[in-house]
Order: structure tokens, then C-alpha cells, then sequence
């Protein structure tokens, strides 16, 4: 019996430790994990990008210039539930990000492909833009973007069926 | 105790995903699983403990949930409900031998950055926590009475196979086809293997204006080029070789305003090389003045068309378009009352449309009949009116003015333990994004009926174990997901030596063969 208890707490403890892990994996869709930007590797080079999740909460992560923000979701292993569902292909809009007005004007320009795209994300803002376009420089360090409520396109057509 | 531990550790290997030896306790192992670890280390140990080694199955704890049909649907909630719970085993059956429903099978061939998708997926279905079940018809070869019977939940996630018919005389003649035969044939879908649309006539007539009807129109007016570096079947690729059309009509109830497609697609329309855009200027009028009061959407969708059918062109635009040997556009205000007959011949000679008006404006105008008909001469004519889901069992409860199985937020009225998601919870339309949230909300109205003990989990369910006899016994072999991967494999090879993604194999029997051997 001792055998049971021991194993028992031996579970108990690696379980806590792996279960805190666990639900902290997505299925980061690996397609598109690291890209390095052209500066070399140093830590001063990062540039700090906060992410407020759907449950209003801050999370703090670093990325390197040329990283785009979606880079940063899956690099980081942030569990945004069906993000980036095209790999940043300009097919879909669940990478919709939101951002304060000052933070958009830093953001580059928009393309006529990008804003199709957007134009069928829910919750559209003025301050809206989609992760997998917007890449990371030095100019944008603090950077604060919000996800918004869900990752609905709304190409439905009210057909009266539903 | 060396026989014992010995036991435990080849019971862990076998049933646990990791298995980690603790070197402070040399006969000693952690198994680290996804949770299920303590459980069921306890249920199997008083049983080693008890009466030595013995085949201890891992089915007392673990709610298995089942989903039919792996398409979008099927598997974001499986994937929702995986990640969720460390304990949940989730079994995928599919009818045919492949997965991915629509986004094998219904996405067009030149959006294959929409099919990225399938990476998701082939994550889930190799969790170890998830398996797929291919070549299993559930209706047919199995009941949804004997899933219910061997999970704790079932879902039905198997979207719509059928399609809204126009309902008007003359719909059965050859030369007439719905948008998703039309799909299922360039895509490869071993029903519509068949299909041999003649293309041998100047003009095609769409009816339907969404993004389906768009891509029949893109597809046939495509340069060859293009298409043959897409995985678009090869008997589709000969047939468009020599295709005749040069014309094709998108046809729509309503006005431009109410247009269902959305503005990437029509941009790919505008850009398509070697075509030319032909609007009938008039059905243009008052829209401009309309822009000024439409949500940034729909106002630049409208603008592009506006753009598109009345600006006069530069001059290398008037270049391109007077080179173009192809030509599309809309028709707006346009309904069918007949498909019209060559005299005494079965083949279609053309299309009646009756001429509406609008009443009222935006998303709520309705088309209204003004008693007048216009004639329009094709000699193809493809209905774009609406996927349509059907019934798969008697015993499920199935809504046929809506073709869905009613539901309130993924629970199935009227029959506990039984959910559904995607098209069939909701209706066909919507793209994979869209499914994906429905598919998400019906996997936590499961968990939230786990947790409240509305879905009974005190009760061991078999599971695959029991179903896998079933079938067995029935003479039906599934096939796994990596004999699915074998035909994966055949699938891409084959289409590298033609410079395309994949060719597609094009009947059951050829998939079977290949995942078997």
C-alpha cells in the first residue's frame, strides 16, 4: 500500500505541474513559427506587446522586429481560441486585433486585400486591424491590442432559413 | 513486487501518453497523462493488487463523446472539447474514407490558403485523445440509437449534402445543375464523379449571388493556367480545355445593394486575366446616392461594383478589356420561372426570368414581381440557391422547412445526449470561421452539461470498442486516420509530377485500395 501512496502523491505533483502547462497549450499551427527578423538575436532588440484577452486580462509578451503579431500569438503559446484559423494567409479574419487611436496611426498602411478581410470581422472597429499584417518594430514597443469578443466572419446570408 | 510493478508499467505504457521513471524511486513510475493518470492508476492498481494481471481497461472514467461527420464542424468541436477536458475521448465517423468535409470538397481549388485549415485538424485527429473513424455511413451502418447507446454524447456535425431546388418546370433538363454538384465535380467528390456538364455552349447562366455562385463563375472563365496548378480534379481540368463558354451571367433576385458575395471575391472577378465585365448600367440606378448610409462593408463592396459596371475605364484597363475573350456579369432584379427547352429535344435552350421590383431598401428590400418575363438564351444553367441539410436517422428529430435539426444552443430538443453543430445546427451558410464559433458553442454547451450532470457520466460507456464489433460484424472496415495519410500521400505525389498540390483519387474503391494495401 505504501507503493499506492507514494505514486499517488508522485502523480498528484508532476500532474499540477503538467495541468498548468497543458491548458496553457493551443494547437499553434507550427506553419509559421519562428520568424527572425534581420537584426541578430539580443534581448535589447525585442519589443514588448501587450495582449488583452477576451476575459479582460493583460498578458505581457516580447517579439522581435519583422515578427508579426500573429508570429507572437503562436510563438508565444497565447490561447486565444481560433486565432489565426488561415495560418496568416489573408483568408480569414479570427486574427482580429484592436487597438487604441494613437497606437493605429503607427501601424503602416493598410492594403485593399487586408481591409477585405477585415470588413468581415465581428465587432469591425475604426482601430481595427488583422495581427497577421501588422509587424513588429522598435517604434511600436508597449503596444497594447486588444482581442475582440469573437472570431465570427459574418459572411451569412440572412436567408431566412436560420 | 517486481511482477506487480512490472504489470503497472506496461499497463501505463500501453494506455498513458508519457511515462516518466523517477529515479528516487527506482521501481516506481510517474505516468503523466492528461489527467487521467490518478484516476485510472487507481481503479488498475487495487485491481493488480487484487488479483494479479489482468487486461484492466481504461473505460470507466473517461466521458467519450462521439461526432459524425469530420468536416469544419465535427472537428472544431472535437478540438474545443479536447482541449477543454483532460479526460474526454472524442471518435470522429465519417462516411467517406477522407476527412474535412467542404474544405476538401467544397473550397475552391485556387483558395488553397483557406484550406490551412486541415493543419488544425490533422492536430486534433492525431491527438491521442482522438480518433477517426473513416468509411463508416451512420444511418446505414450504424444507428444513432446504438451511438447513443456507447457515448456519453453524440454530435452530429454532417453539414448539408443536399440542395435547394429552384421549383420551377424544366429544372430536370440536361444542361441544368446545382452550384454544389457543379463544386463537387471540379472538386473531386466521388458522387459527382459523373456529372460530364457539357460545355460546349457561348453562355452560362448562374442563378445566385453568393460567394458559391461566384466561384462556378470563376472557375469557368479561368484561365486554363491557372487552374492546372490547383488541385482541381484532372477529367475537370480536360472538360474546361475545351469548354465553348465565353459568357456567364450572375443572376440575382434582388438589386446590388442585397448582393450575398463578398468583396474579395468579386475583387477576383474584376482582376480575372483575359475577362471583361458586362453590367447592364440601369440596374445601377440610385445606388450611388445609397452609398453614403451603408456601414463601411457593404459601401465598399458596392463602390468596387459601381466601380466595375459604370466608370469609364483608363486607357490600359480599356486595353486589357478589349483584348478579353471572356465575359461576365450580373443581372440583378431577376428570378426563374422556367428552364426553356430546345423544341423537341430534352436540352436546355434557355432561361425565363421574371423582372422584379424592390420593396423597401438594405438588407430587408424584397424582390416583388412585376408580371413581366425576359428570355435569356444559354445552354448552361447553374443553381446557386442554397445548400440543404437531411434527415440520417429516424430517430432524430429533424425541422424540414428549415432543414435543420432543431436545437437550442447545440442541444437537440427533445433527445438527451444528442447535440449538434455546424450547417446542420444552424443553417448552410457561413464560412469555416463561422462554423468554427458554432462548433465552439456547442462543444461548451457539452461541457457544461458534463459538469452539471445534465449528461449522466456515472456509467462506464464502451465507446469505439463496442461500435468496432458492431461494424465488424457488419462486414464495414473503417479506415484510420493514418490509412487516410497513406492516401494523402498517394494523392500528393501523384499531383507533383503534374506541378499541382495534389490529384485528388476520384472514387471510394480507389481510396479503400490505397488505405488497405
Amino acid at each position: 500500500m505504501a507503493l499506492v501512496t507514494t505514486l499517488r502523491r508522485l502523480v498528484q505533483n508532476s500532474l499540477r505541474e503538467y495541468s498548468r502547462k497543458a491548458s496553457a497549450v493551443t494547437w499553434p499551427t507550427k506553419q509559421r513559427s519562428f520568424s527572425i527578423g534581420t537584426q541578430p538575436l539580443r534581448s535589447d532588440n525585442k519589443v514588448t506587446v501587450n495582449f488583452i484577452n477576451r476575459d479582460g486580462e493583460k498578458i505581457t509578451v516580447k517579439g522581435l522586429p519583422g515578427d508579426s503579431l500573429l508570429d507572437v500569438v503562436i510563438n508565444e503559446d497565447l490561447d486565444f481560441d481560433g486565432f489565426g484559423a488561415c495560418e496568416g494567409t489573408l483568408a480569414c479574419s479570427t486574427c482580429h486585433l484592436i487597438f487604441d487611436e494613437e497606437m493605429y496611426k503607427k501601424l503602416g498602411p493598410i492594403t485593399d486585400e487586408e481591409m477585405d478581410m477585415l470588413d468581415l470581422a465581428y465587432g469591425l472597429t475604426d482601430t481595427s486591424r488583422l495581427g497577421c499584417q501588422i509587424c513588429l518594430t522598435k517604434s511600436l514597443e508597449g503596444m497594447v491590442a486588444r482581442v475582440p469578443e469573437s472570431v465570427a466572419d459574418i459572411r451569412q446570408t440572412k436567408d431566412g432559413s436560420s | 513486487m517486481e511482477g506487480a510493478n512490472k504489470c503497472i508499467l506496461n499497463h501505463v505504457r500501453r494506455h498513458c501518453g508519457t511515462l516518466i521513471v523517477n529515479a528516487g524511486f527506482p521501481r516506481t513510475v510517474m505516468a503523466v497523462t492528461q489527467g487521467t493518470a490518478l484516476k485510472t492508476l487507481d481503479v488498475n492498481l487495487s485491481r493488480v493488487f487484487a488479483g494479479g494481471c489482468g487486461k484492466a481497461s481504461l473505460s470507466s472514467c473517461s466521458p467519450k463523446v462521439c461526432i459524425v461527420g469530420s468536416g469544419p464542424a465535427g472537428f472544431y468541436t472535437a478540438q474545443h472539447l479536447i482541449k477543454a477536458r483532460q479526460d474526454v475521448e472524442v471518435d470522429i465517423y465519417e462516411r467517406l474514407p477522407v476527412p474535412f468535409g467542404l474544405v476538401r470538397f467544397g473550397v475552391a481549388p485556387d483558395h488553397p490558403e483557406v484550406k490551412n485549415v486541415i493543419n488544425t485538424f490533422t492536430q486534433t485527429a492525431k491527438h491521442s485523445r482522438c480518433s477517426f473513424y473513416g468509411n463508416v455511413n451512420v444511418g446505414k451502418n450504424v444507428s444513432i440509437t446504438e451511438l447513443q447507446q456507447a457515448y456519453h454524447a453524440v454530435v452530429l456535425s454532417y453539414g448539408a449534402e443536399g440542395n435547394r431546388s429552384m421549383g420551377v418546370p424544366g429544372e430536370d433538363l440536361a444542361g441544368v445543375y446545382s452550384a454544389k454538384d457543379f463544386v463537387g465535380w471540379y472538386n473531386g467528390l466521388p458522387s459527382c464523379r459523373e456529372l460530364s456538364p457539357d460545355l460546349s455552349c457561348e453562355t452560362a447562366v448562374i442563378l445566385g449571388q453568393g460567394n458559391v455562385a461566384l466561384d462556378v463563375a470563376r472557375i469557368l472563365l479561368s484561365p486554363i493556367d491557372i487552374l492546372k496548378k490547383t488541385d482541381i480534379t484532372q477529367p475537370t481540368l480536360e472538360a474546361l480545355a475545351e469548354s465553348q463558354v465565353r459568357r456567364v451571367l450572375i443572376v440575382g433576385r434582388r438589386g446590388p445593394i442585397q448582393i450575398a458575395c463578398t468583396i474579395k471575391e468579386l475583387r477576383e472577378m474584376v482582376n480575372l486575366p483575359d475577362t471583361r465585365p458586362d453590367m447592364v448600367a440601369a440596374d445601377f440606378d440610385g445606388v450611388k446616392e445609397a452609398l453614403k448610409d451603408l456601414p463601411r462593408p457593404r459601401k465598399r463592396l458596392t463602390e468596387l461594383m459601381l466601380k466595375t459596371a459604370l466608370e469609364v475605364p483608363g486607357e490600359k484597363e480599356q486595353e486589357r478589356r478589349s483584348k478579353a475573350s471572356r465575359t461576365w456579369g450580373f443581372r440583378f432584379f431577376r428570378s426563374p420561372v422556367e428552364v426553356l427547352a430546345e423544341p423537341g429535344h430534352s436540352r436546355i435552350a434557355g432561361i425565363r426570368l421574371a423582372i422584379n421590383k424592390l420593396e423597401g431598401s438594405g438588407d430587408g428590400a424584397q424582390a416583388v414581381l412585376t408580371g413581366e418575363v425576359e428570355d435569356v438564351p444559354c445552354g448552361l444553367v447553374v443553381s446557386s440557391i442554397g445548400y440543404k441539410s437531411l434527415p440520417i436517422d429516424p430517430s432524430v428529430p429533424f425541422d424540414s422547412r428549415k432543414a435543420i435539426v432543431p436545437n437550442t444552443m447545440g442541444r437537440v430538443k427533445q433527445a438527451a445526449g444528442l447535440y449538434c453543430s455546424g450547417w446542420l445546427k444552424t443553417g448552410p451558410t457561413g464560412v469555416i470561421a463561422t462554423t468554427m464559433n458554432n462548433s465552439f458553442d456547442t462543444a461548451r454547451s457539452i461541457l457544461e452539461d458534463m459538469d452539471s450532470g445534465t449528461l449522466d457520466m456515472s456509467a462506464a460507456k464502451p465507446g469505439s470498442q463496442s461500435i468496432s464489433a458492431l461494424l465488424e460484424k457488419r462486414g464495414v472496415k473503417p479506415v484510420t486516420f493514418s490509412d487516410w495519410e497513406k492516401i494523402d500521400n498517394v494523392e500528393m505525389k501523384r499531383g507533383e509530377s503534374r506541378g499541382k498540390p495534389r490529384e485528388k483519387l476520384l472514387t471510394v474503391e480507389e481510396m479503400l485500395h490505397v488505405a488497405w494495401t
